[in-house]
């Protein structure tokens, strides 16, 4: 690529048709980002006399608290409250679900970090500086650290689960070759650049209003409902905008909040709380890390006719969204292949570290690396090219049903995307251009890879799958827009106001987009699972066509017409001769008493999941996607560069084609970082040694490679989705596997056949312990 | 306080520029940040604390000062920067940019180009492409990476932004900053009064000398007070340990300390010479030097953080050290009025202890060039090419008598508690050739005797060492035959 090239923004084929939705609208916000003008949390307006909270925590991953003295806490400088589980009215419990996570430890202690206490003081650095001066006595006891260390001592945090089908061992037995390995997979922190924060300002009574920077303001009231001993209506929740969130403020916020709320209720006064950097590393969840290990059986051609795998998911110490979690990296542990006999079987591992949470991609990323793993392992056994291993074993007329009884319906898509896609990133010659290149040199090599996502939208949860939208038009014609979804750079917001825009035939400028508020939309889901403009988008639609139809009969009554002979166009209604402005309609509509205000509300049609039966349809639509990656590695130091990324990603009709491509291509980057230079490390105590940007490397500019062209498959979804658009925000991560498979493809070309040991995330130690694992 | 050799009383108040009019501050905390008292004080929220640490660059503001005869403009991170460092400069954070409605062109690039998602980053990004902008040339991928190293972005996986700077950095500045550059040049000058600032009192004080015999008075009355350089490390010992720094001595306004020369055929640079103004001196030593600077930190970092920085805080993973030792460079110190100069190896005692008396500062580095016959490399290995810490860093001089080697200088960081020479791989490699890796083999296995690594969160005890060795191979088959591909960097996609 020239270094100049602009990038053009991808144009739907069906903009033509729509006059604001599928066309390329900047983030709503985006000239405020830029001039820093949109508020995140911290720079609200704090109300008169706000305090703030320091967060004190245990020094010791395992054990028993003795005794916790707070005395020189409470004396140090700025100290108004030391914050205890004897000052919570209601019930110590931040869990989403199983009750097994307090909001301060009271006796047993279930990592390095966990909270203890929180000081409230009047400014935040003398909370900070408070909390550190508790005399804490932990009697300690050996924490489990591991994924290995836990398949030990054998403690879960929930029931294995597995499902799959056929004889296993018979079928292992009879295939024409087998393989077998294991290996790690590595967590990820979401490292969200706006760290957690929350500000709880009392209200009348035992009202309490909360700013949450958060992607679930509904768990967050739930749970400040229940730290506080009040009923729901008491808490109200607001959201404008996260930055960032990637899943990890979902459960993860709650707890904050919470903190929040109970330093307002004990001084009476507004209080606020912002981690620092280091503090969020420790204290909340990651993405989790998992170890497969998994056995193949295959035919000559590399045709997959039994696989097992063992999902081993270090899950921390409470169950957090662990059950979500781990099954969706099972539904995804088959990835877009068809597996004649398969056992796909889950371990929910609990150790002595941080619970383990949401993360883009919610347990898929890790479920689908083990299996393009396999796929490389067997090309290599068979000296077939890895791409074609991986189309030979894609789904198929008779072989459409997945593990875990969904027929994949779509099974053109996928094949058509990676035919797209081998031809526009130029596979094989580049893939004989390295080979070439590694003939000739003896340190560094060159790895190239191709691999497909496929990847199913929906929440698991199957009740998580509804929205509900509030929309009032003023009698001026300017629109307020409200629904459950949070914005937290994805550009849901713009999304949903293109959808709103479109209905009542409006400029987007017309549409005022507002915070979420628990009291505006209730119940809301978490903005998660990518469904936030499919789920949002449609309730927002609904609850806006509502007040159209209402104001196209008033229009039609006014002119003598028929409804269906009034369109709503450009700002204006029009009716045979007659036209006039959205503002005078929605004056007249006033005037006449029509209602112009509606709630929106949309659940997602013929899903269903039993868990336990292993039935059902628990993804209403997959999104496809292929990933073409270069790499060259160092076999002296391990070290690795990202060359080349070609992707096409499967958008649908995109609602915002730019808005997909910025999702594909940070998704990307992300999935890069987790494969690469993202590494957690605990050490042998469970402490969190890598917990600041200076040891926890995310990708930075200088990692994107040169060559990273991004285009978006933009074909109609064939399920009924909002205008036809698919879901973007994970699917697009686990193109980062395509940067493991070509470390990997490097790696074979120190030793053509061998099977090297890779562990994910590949730093260079990795690369270099997999250099070294070809003997 | 004693006065300066001007004879005038030093100043107490800070002077600076900010939202286009003089400011003085009388009264602050000498380890007050320039973060917290832009969002605290001043109530100016646009720029945003990511991480306080200075590793995320959300929190970057610019500062324009004239330096070299021209008005520059340093992207700092604001979270680890001292209030008192501004002292001199113009400060202009991302409310400065837009006039009225009409945006810069580098955040109107960034919005037309969709350079933002969350937008947390992006007040901090901006102002590095600001930056950037003023640089007096034109983008270049390679100089816009190297622009946003020290800025983390989450959401958009950076290509619109460096899209947008790539749209925009033409070497031409044509902004209103640009325009008006007569004027604040003018305005920034005059506040260059020469004198010494001392803001506080004997117990408490931020000051900052004007000249190396105020600063050695200064610091030789007051031993426990902490010299400041970048304050890239030291920032740090604030916001994340809570040390009570009370006493704090800055030296980016001594006079002549931040001087580059030449003295007995070595370079010498000040203490107080920036990474960044370093480089390109560094760079004509030895074009490894160069990359190395280019790694160094970020742009916010080099900006700030200086040589002596570098050196004094006797960093065992300090990547400057281990490259200066194997040029055999050396350290002048001064205390008071008396001077020394020690071998760069020397000064570094054991963890965390340097041979440096109460009172003592660092005041130079000579470093000198390899000569004819002599042959260098200097390799940094991370987890991540920009803005990271080394896992090892190694760096090598070797006399060369055609294709044998006669005798060879070794240093590593990251190997030891502090950075230090290889004795045993450099006896072993005397005598070796070129042609023969065989050769190389004692200096490879004597590593294990002259250093025994910790594991830690950047790699374990065994990486390194297998590293270390593997670093001599590296350096002898690129010194032996060009033509074996050995920097990664160079490599692209196959088109």
């Amino acid at each position: 690529m020239p270094p100049n090239r602009k990038v053009e923004i991808p144009v739907v084929p069906l903009e033509n048709e729509t006059a604001v939705v599928h066309k390329a609208h900047p983030h709503d916000s985006a000239g405020q980002h830029v001039r820093g003008g949109a508020p995140y949390l911290d720079d609200l307006r704090e109300p008169s006399g706000t305090l703030h909270l320091g967060v004190g925590m245990a020094d010791k991953a395992a054990g028993v608290l003795r005794a916790l003295d707070l005395a020189t806490v409470r004396a140090a400088p700025g100290v108004v409250a030391v914050l205890t589980p004897s000052d919570i009215p209601g019930r110590n419990d931040i869990a989403p679900a199983f009750k097994d996570e307090p909001l301060f430890a009271e006796k047993e202690i279930l990592f390095h970090g966990q909270p203890l206490f929180a000081v409230v003081a009047t400014t935040r650095e003398a909370a900070r500086r408070a909390a550190v001066l508790a005399k804490i006595d932990i009697e300690g006891a050996r924490p489990t650290i591991t994924v290995a260390d836990a398949l030990v001592t054998g403690a879960r945090v929930l029931p294995d689960y597995e499902f799959g089908r056929g004889d296993i061992e018979a079928s292992l037995a009879s295939a024409p070759h087998r393989l077998n390995g294991k290996f790690q997979i590595g967590g990820q922190e979401h490292f969200y650049l706006e760290g957690q924060a929350s500000l709880a300002i009392p209200g009348e009574g035992r009202e309490m209003h909360l700013h949450v920077s958060t992607q679930d303001p509904t768990e967050a009231q739930h749970i400040v409902a229940r730290i506080l001993g009040v009923p729901d209506a008491f808490v109200t929740v607001e959201t404008r905008r996260m930055g960032g969130g990637f899943g990890g403020k979902e459960s993860q916020a709650c707890q904050w909040a919470a903190m929040a709320a109970l330093g307002a209720r004990v001084t009476g006064r507004p209080c606020k709380i912002r981690l620092d950097r280091d503090d969020d590393f420790v204290m909340t969840g990651k993405r989790h890390d998992f170890r497969a290990d998994w056995r193949v059986g295959y035919d000559d051609s590399g045709r997959v006719k039994v696989y097992d795998v063992a999902l081993n998911a270090r899950c921390g110490c409470s169950v957090d969204l662990s059950l979500g979690v781990v099954d969706r990296a099972m539904f995804h542990a088959s990835n877009a292949y068809w597996l004649e006999d398969v056992r796909i079987l889950s371990r929910r591992l609990k150790t002595n570290t941080v619970s383990n949470t949401a993360y883009r991609g919610f347990g898929g990323p890790q479920g689908m690396i083990a299996i393009e793993r396999v796929m490389d392992a067997i090309a290599r056994e068979r000296g077939i090219d890895p791409l074609d291993v991986r189309k030979a074993n894609f789904y198929r007329h008779g072989g459409n049903l997945t593990p875990y009884n969904q027929t994949v319906e779509d099974i053109e898509t996928l094949p058509a995307i990676v035919a797209e896609l081998e031809a526009s990133s130029d596979y094989r010659a580049r893939r004989a251009a390295a080979a070439a290149f590694n003939a000739k040199s003896p340190i560094l090599k060159k790895g190239i890879s191709l691999t497909p996502v496929m990847f199913g939208i929906s929440f698991t949860l199957i009740h998580l799958n509804q929205a509900g939208a509030l929309v009032h038009v003023y009698s001026d014609g300017s629109i307020h827009l409200n629904h459950g979804g949070t914005e937290m750079g994805q550009g849901l917001f713009t999304k949903v106001a293109q959808v709103v825009a479109e209905e009542f035939g409006v400029p987007l400028d017309f549409v005022r987009i507002t915070a979420t508020h628990t009291g505006k939309v209730p119940n809301a889901s978490p903005t998660a699972a990518s469904s936030g403009s499919d789920i949002n988008g449609m309730a927002a639609k609904i609850a806006a066509g509502q007040i159209r139809e209402r104001m196209v009969a008033h229009a039609a009554e006014v002119w003598g017409l028929s409804p269906d002979k009034i369109e709503l166009r450009e700002g204006r209604a029009f009716g045979g001769n007659d036209s006039m402005s959205f503002g005078e309609l929605a004056k007249k509509c006033r005037e006449n008493r029509i209602q112009l205000s509606s709630a929106g509300y949309y659940k997602t049609p013929e899903i269903s999941w039993d868990r336990a039966a292993v039935k059902g349809r628990p993804f209403f639509y997959y999104a496809f996607g292929a990933c073409c990656a270069e790499v060259a590695i160092d076999t002296l130091t391990g070290e690795m560069k990202v060359l080349g990324a070609d992707i096409l990603h499967d958008v649908g009709s995109s609602l915002n084609p730019a808005l997909d491509l910025g999702q594909v291509e940070g998704a990307f980057v992300q999935g890069m970082g987790w494969v690469t230079t993202e590494e957690l490390v605990f050490d042998d105590q469970g402490r969190l040694t890598t917990h600041a940007p200076a040891t926890y490397k995310i990708p930075v500019a200088s990692d994107v490679p040169e060559r990273f062209r991004t285009a978006l498959h933009l074909r109609p979804n064939p399920t009924e989705s909002i205008y036809r658009s698919k879901a973007v925000g994970e699917p697009p991560f686990m193109h980062g596997i395509a940067v493991y498979c070509a470390i990997l493809d490097a790696i074979h070309a120190v030793k053509p056949g061998g099977q090297p040991i890779l562990e994910a995330p590949c730093t260079p130690e990795s690369i270099l312990n997999a250099v070294r694992s070809l003997g | 306080m004693a006065s300066s050799p001007t004879g005038e009383p030093p100043r107490s108040e800070l002077t600076f520029r900010f939202r286009g009019a003089k400011r003085t501050l009388d009264t602050f905390s000498p380890r007050a940040t320039l973060l917290d008292w832009l969002r605290e004080e001043e109530g100016a929220k646009g720029t945003k604390e990511g991480c306080a640490e200075g590793d995320c660059g959300a929190c970057t503001v610019v500062l324009s000062r004239w330096r070299d005869g021209r008005l520059t403009y340093e992207p700092v991170n604001s979270c680890i920067l001292l209030l008192g460092q501004i002292d001199g400069a113009e400060l202009l954070t991302i409310e400065d940019l837009a006039e009225g409605e009409a945006l810069h062109p580098v955040q109107q690039a960034m919005v037309d180009l969709h350079g933002s998602q969350c937008g947390f980053c992006t007040p901090g990004i901006v102002m590095s492409l600001f930056a950037h902008y003023h640089g007096g040339a034109a983008a270049t991928r390679a100089s816009v990476n190297e622009a946003l190293a020290g800025n983390l972005c989450r959401c958009t996986g950076y290509r619109p932004i460096v899209d947008a700077a790539l749209e925009t950095i033409d070497g031409a500045p044509k902004d209103r900053f640009a325009l008006a550059a007569d004027a604040r040049a003018a305005a920034i000058r005059i506040m260059d009064d020469g004198r010494d600032l001392f803001v506080g009192d004997e117990s408490a004080f931020f000051a900052a000398p004007a000249s190396e015999s105020e600063l050695a008075a200064l610091y030789a009355k007051h031993p426990d007070a902490t010299l400041v350089g970048g304050a890239t490390d030291v920032g740090l010992w604030i916001t994340k340990r809570f040390r009570d720094m009370k006493k704090i001595i800055w030296l980016g306004r001594v006079v002549g300390l931040d001087a580059i020369s030449e003295k007995g055929g070595s370079l010498r640079l000040g203490a107080g010479v920036t990474l960044a103004g370093a480089t390109e001196r560094l760079a004509r030593i030895h074009p490894d030097l160069g990359d190395l600077m280019s790694r160094f930190g970020s742009m916010q970092v080099r900006v700030s953080g200086t040589v002596g920085g570098n050196i004094a805080n006797g960093s065992p993973i300090g990547d400057l050290p281990p490259a200066l030792i194997a040029l055999g460079a050396r350290v002048e110190l001064r205390r008071g009025e008396a001077s020394r100069e020690l071998a760069l190896e020397d000064f570094f005692l054991a963890y965390g202890k340097q041979d440096r008396a109460p009172g003592e500062y660092v005041r130079a580095l000579l470093i000198p060039a390899p000569g004819p016959g002599q042959a260098y490399r200097a390799f940094k290995v991370s987890k991540r090419f920009d803005e990271d810490i080394s896992a090892v860093m190694a760096a090598f001089r070797f006399d060369l008598e055609g294709r044998q080697i006669k005798s060879a200088r070794i240093a590593y960081g990251g190997m030891a508690a502090t950075p230090k020479r290889a004795p045993g791989a450099e006896t072993a490699i005397g005598g070796a050739s070129l042609d023969d890796p065989r050769t190389w083999q004692g200096a490879r296995q004597a590593l294990a005797k002259d250093f025994s690594p910790l594991t830690d969160m950047r790699a374990s005890a065994a990486y390194r060492s297998e590293v270390a060795a593997n670093l001599i191979t590296r350096a002898l088959t690129e010194i032996a035959d060009a033509d074996v591909p050995t920097r990664i960097g160079d490599l692209r996609a196959a088109e």
